[in-house]
C-alpha cells in the first residue's frame, strides 16, 4: 500500500470533512497548463488529485471527458509524457496531495506493466484507476502493483450485486471507488436513490475508504453523499469549467463541493 | 474440437475488459447462452428460423469459369450473400435476438460498419417485435445510404457517431457507452467475433453454421473436406463461422485475408493479424492496430465492413499459432475481384468478400489441380454499389468498342 492515499483520508477525517478526489485531463489544454488545472484544483481543497490520461477508445466516458481526451491526444499527450513532465511537476507544486493515474488498461500495457508500476511509484503517484479492468481480470496487475507500491482501485457499479461488491472492496487497495449511476462518466441533476444504501453496504465490507463518482457536480450532492461515503470523486464538473473558464473557475467549484463535504 | 484455452480465453486473448457496470450483464448472457445451448428447444428454434426465414442452408456453388481461368484448384463458393439480407450477419442475429427474448430483454442495440449487421439485426427486431437501435459512425452512414435506408425501413433508429475516426469502431464504442447506461433491460447485439466474453464464443458458433453446412455439402459434392477454406476478416465473424468447423482436420488448409487497403506500408490498412500488437480494445484482448503508447490507430478499408483495427481474439489466437494463414488484399486488388466473379460468375460480391476472392487465384495455383478450394462468399455487394460505381465502370465484355 502507498500509505499516502489512507493519510489523506485520516487527514480529512480529522479535520471532519470527507475527501474530494478531484479529476483533470492531463494536457488538456496542453501539457504545461494541464498542471495549472491541477494545482489549482488542490488550491480549491482537493485532498486527492486523479490525473487523467487520455485514451483513443474512453468506453467509460461521457462527452466531456470524451472532449478532454481527444484534446489531450492532439496536445501529444501520452502516459509517458504526463509521468515525466506533468507528475513531477505537480509533485513540486502540491507536494502533500496523493496522485492517482487514470487511464484505460491498454494504456498501461503498451508501456508494460511492471515499467508503469515502477516509473509512476518513482514519479511519486500512489495508485491507478483503470475502469475497464474488473476484478476477474485484475489479479496480475494487483500483484505487479503491489509489489512496486502502488494501490491498484478497484470500482463497484450499481449493478454490481452485494457478495460481489463485498469481494471487491475486501481485495482493494487504497480506497473503493462506488460508480453512483449506471452509465459513463458526466454531470447528472439527480443521482439513484439507492446509492446510500449501496454506499452503506460498501462500507461496512471495506477495511479501506470508500467514495462515490460518476455524476457529482454540486455542493449539494457531495452534502448527501458525505453522510455515507468517505469522500467524492468529481471529473467531468471540473474538466468542463477548466476548460470552459480556465484553471481558476475548477478551482472555485472545488471550494464549493469542499463545503458540502464539511459535516 | 476447441481453442477455448480456459473459459472465455483463447492462449492470451480474449477475456472481459469493461466496466465492471458491465460484468454482471455479461456473466448473465453467458449463463443463459449456456442454459438456452442445453435446452434442444432453442437450437431447433434457431435451425427453424435460419430454414424458413433466412433460407438456409445456403448453397455451394462450383465457379467452373474462375476455376478454369485461374488453371489450378477447382474452386468451390459457400452462398452467404444468397441468405435473407445479403449476408452472413443474419446467422448471428436471429441467434442473439433470440437469446434476449429468452432472457426478457425489452430492446436491442447494435453497432454496424458496412451496414450489413444492422440490417440483420434490425431485421431480427422487425421479425421478433423488438424495438432497435443501431450506431453507425457518420462517415459509414455516409458511404452506406442504402443500407441506412433499410435500417430506417424496417423500424430502426440509425444513431450516427460523431466521435473518433466516424466509423466502426467509435460505432461500437457508443454502443458500449450506452449499453452500460440501459444494461438492465437491453440487450447489446455485437455483429462480430469480437467483444468481451462471451460475445466471440456466441457469435461463432452461431456462424459455425456456415462450416457444418460447408463440411455436409463438400462431402456431398466432392466426395471429401476441402484442401483449402478462404474468408475475409473484419472482426472474424464470416471467417470464423466457415474455418470453425475445420479446425480439427489437419488436412483443410485455413486462409483469412484481411483489408491490405492502400498497402501494408502506407499506414492505412485493416491489417491488425498481419501488423497488429497485443492489446486490449473494447472489452478483449487481442491483435490490434496502436501507437508505440497505446492509442489505437484508425484502420482505412475500402470495405467498411473491414475498416476495423482490431480483430476477435479466436481469429488472432489461430493465427498465432499458426492454424490459420493470413494473407492481405489492398482496395485496388479487391475492386479488381469484384469485377472478375461479377463477370465470370454473376455474381456481384461484398467488397469485403472480394478482399477474400484476391487471394483466389495465387491460393487456387498453389493447391494445384485435383484439389479443392472452398472461397466463403460472405456477401452481395449491392450496398457496394454507390463506392465501386463512383470510381468508373470498367468497359463491357465481349463487345466490341
Ligand atoms: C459481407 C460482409 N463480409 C464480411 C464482413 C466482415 O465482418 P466479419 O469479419 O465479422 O465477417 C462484413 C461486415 O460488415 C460484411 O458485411
Amino acid at each position: 500500500m502507498s500509505g499516502e492515499i489512507a493519510q489523506a483520508f485520516a487527514k480529512a477525517k480529522a479535520r471532519g470533512e470527507g475527501v474530494l478526489v478531484a479529476y483533470a485531463m492531463a494536457g488538456d489544454p496542453d501539457l504545461p497548463r494541464s498542471v495549472d488545472v491541477f494545482a489549482a484544483l488542490v488550491e480549491g481543497g482537493a485532498d486527492i488529485v486523479e490525473i487523467g490520461v487520455a485514451f483513443s477508445d474512453p468506453i467509460a466516458d461521457g462527452p466531456v471527458i470524451q472532449g478532454a481526451s481527444e484534446r489531450a491526444l492532439k496536445a501529444g499527450s501520452t502516459l509517458k509524457r504526463v509521468l515525466d513532465e506533468v507528475v513531477p511537476e505537480v509533485r513540486r507544486r502540491c507536494p502533500q496531495t496523493p496522485l492517482v493515474i487514470m487511464t484505460y488498461v491498454n494504456v498501461v500495457m503498451a508501456m508494460g506493466e511492471e515499467r508503469f508500476a515502477k516509473l509512476a511509484r518513482e514519479r511519486g503517484v500512489s495508485g491507478a484507476i483503470l475502469p475497464d479492468l474488473p476484478p476477474e481480470e485484475s489479479a496480475d496487475l494487483r500483484a505487479t502493483f503491489d509489489a512496486a507500491g502502488l494501490d491498484l482501485i478497484p470500482l463497484c457499479a450499481p449493478t454490481t450485486p452485494p457478495a460481489r461488491a463485498e469481494a471487491i472492496a475486501r481485495d482493494a487497495r487504497g480506497f473503493v471507488y462506488c460508480v453512483s449511476v449506471a452509465g459513463v462518466t458526466g454531470m447528472r441533476a439527480e443521482l439513484p436513490p439507492d446509492l446510500s444504501q449501496r454506499l452503506d453496504l460498501v462500507r461496512r465490507a471495506s477495511p479501506v475508504p470508500v467514495v462515490a463518482g460518476f455524476g457529482i457536480s454540486t455542493e449539494e450532492q457531495a452534502r448527501t453523499l458525505a453522510a455515507h461515503a468517505d469522500g467524492v470523486v468529481v471529473g467531468s464538473a471540473l474538466v468542463r469549467a477548466a476548460h470552459a473558464d480556465g484553471p481558476q473557475a475548477a478551482k472555485a467549484l472545488c471550494a464549493n463541493i469542499k463545503r458540502g463535504l464539511k459535516r | 474440437m476447441t481453442t477455448e484455452t480456459t473459459v472465455g480465453r483463447f492462449g492470451r486473448y480474449g477475456g472481459r475488459y469493461v466496466p465492471e457496470t458491465l460484468v454482471p450483464a455479461l456473466l448473465e448472457l453467458e449463463e443463459a447462452y449456456a442454459k438456452a445451448s442445453a435446452d434442444p428447444s432453442f437450437g431447433e428454434e434457431v435451425a427453424r428460423v435460419l430454414k424458413e426465414f433466412v433460407g438456409r442452408p445456403t448453397t455451394l456453388t462450383p465457379a467452373r469459369r474462375l476455376t478454369e481461368a485461374w488453371g489450378g484448384a477447382e474452386v468451390w463458393l459457400k452462398r452467404e450473400d444468397l441468405a435473407h439480407t445479403g449476408a452472413h450477419k443474419i446467422n448471428n442475429t436471429v441467434g442473439q435476438v433470440l437469446l434476449a427474448k429468452r432472457m426478457g430483454k425489452k430492446r436491442i442495440i447494435a453497432e454496424t460498419g458496412a451496414g450489413q449487421h444492422g440490417v440483420a439485426t434490425a431485421t431480427a427486431c422487425a421479425l421478433f417485435g423488438l424495438p432497435c437501435e443501431v450506431y453507425m459512425g457518420a462517415l459509414d452512414v455516409e458511404r452506406q445510404a442504402l443500407n441506412v435506408f433499410r435500417m430506417r425501413a424496417l423500424g430502426a433508429v440509425v444513431k450516427p457517431v460523431e466521435s473518433g475516426s466516424r466509423t466502426l469502431k467509435d460505432a461500437m464504442n457508443e454502443a458500449m457507452r450506452t449499453w452500460v447506461s440501459q444494461v438492465a433491460d437491453t440487450h447489446y447485439v455485437i455483429g462480430s467475433a469480437a467483444g468481451p466474453h462471451p460475445y466471440p464464443t456466441i457469435v461463432r458458433d452461431f456462424q459455425s453454421v456456415i462450416g457444418k453446412e460447408l463440411r455436409t455439402q463438400a462431402l456431398a459434392a466432392f466426395g471429401k473436406l476441402p484442401d483449402a477454406i478462404i474468408a475475409c476478416v473484419g472482426g472474424g465473424s464470416n471467417a470464423i463461422g466457415a474455418l470453425h468447423p475445420f479446425i480439427g482436420d489437419k488436412g483443410v488448409r485455413l486462409v483469412g485475408v484481411e483489408a491490405g487497403g492502400h498497402g501494408l506500408d502506407s499506414g492505412q490498412h485493416g491489417a491488425s493479424l498481419t501488423l497488429g500488437t497485443e492489446g486490449v480494445l473494447h472489452g478483449s484482448r487481442s491483435l490490434v492496430l496502436q501507437d508505440a503508447d497505446g492509442q489505437i490507430q484508425e484502420a482505412h478499408s475500402i470495405s467498411a465492413g473491414l475498416d476495423y483495427p482490431g480483430v476477435g481474439p479466436e481469429l488472432a489466437y489461430l493465427a498465432k499459432t499458426g492454424r490459420m494463414e493470413v494473407r492481405t488484399a489492398t482496395d485496388d486488388e479487391a475492386l479488381a475481384a469484384f469485377y472478375e466473379v461479377a463477370r465470370m460468375e454473376g455474381i456481384l460480391p461484398a467488397l469485403e468478400t472480394s478482399h477474400a476472392f484476391a487471394r483466389g487465384r495465387e491460393l487456387a495455383r498453389e493447391l494445384g489441380r485435383g484439389k479443392h478450394l472452398v472461397i466463403n462468399c460472405s456477401g452481395r455487394g449491392d450496398k457496394d454499389v454507390a463506392t465501386i460505381s463512383a470510381r468508373g465502370v470498367p468497359p463491357p465484355v465481349g463487345v466490341k468498342a
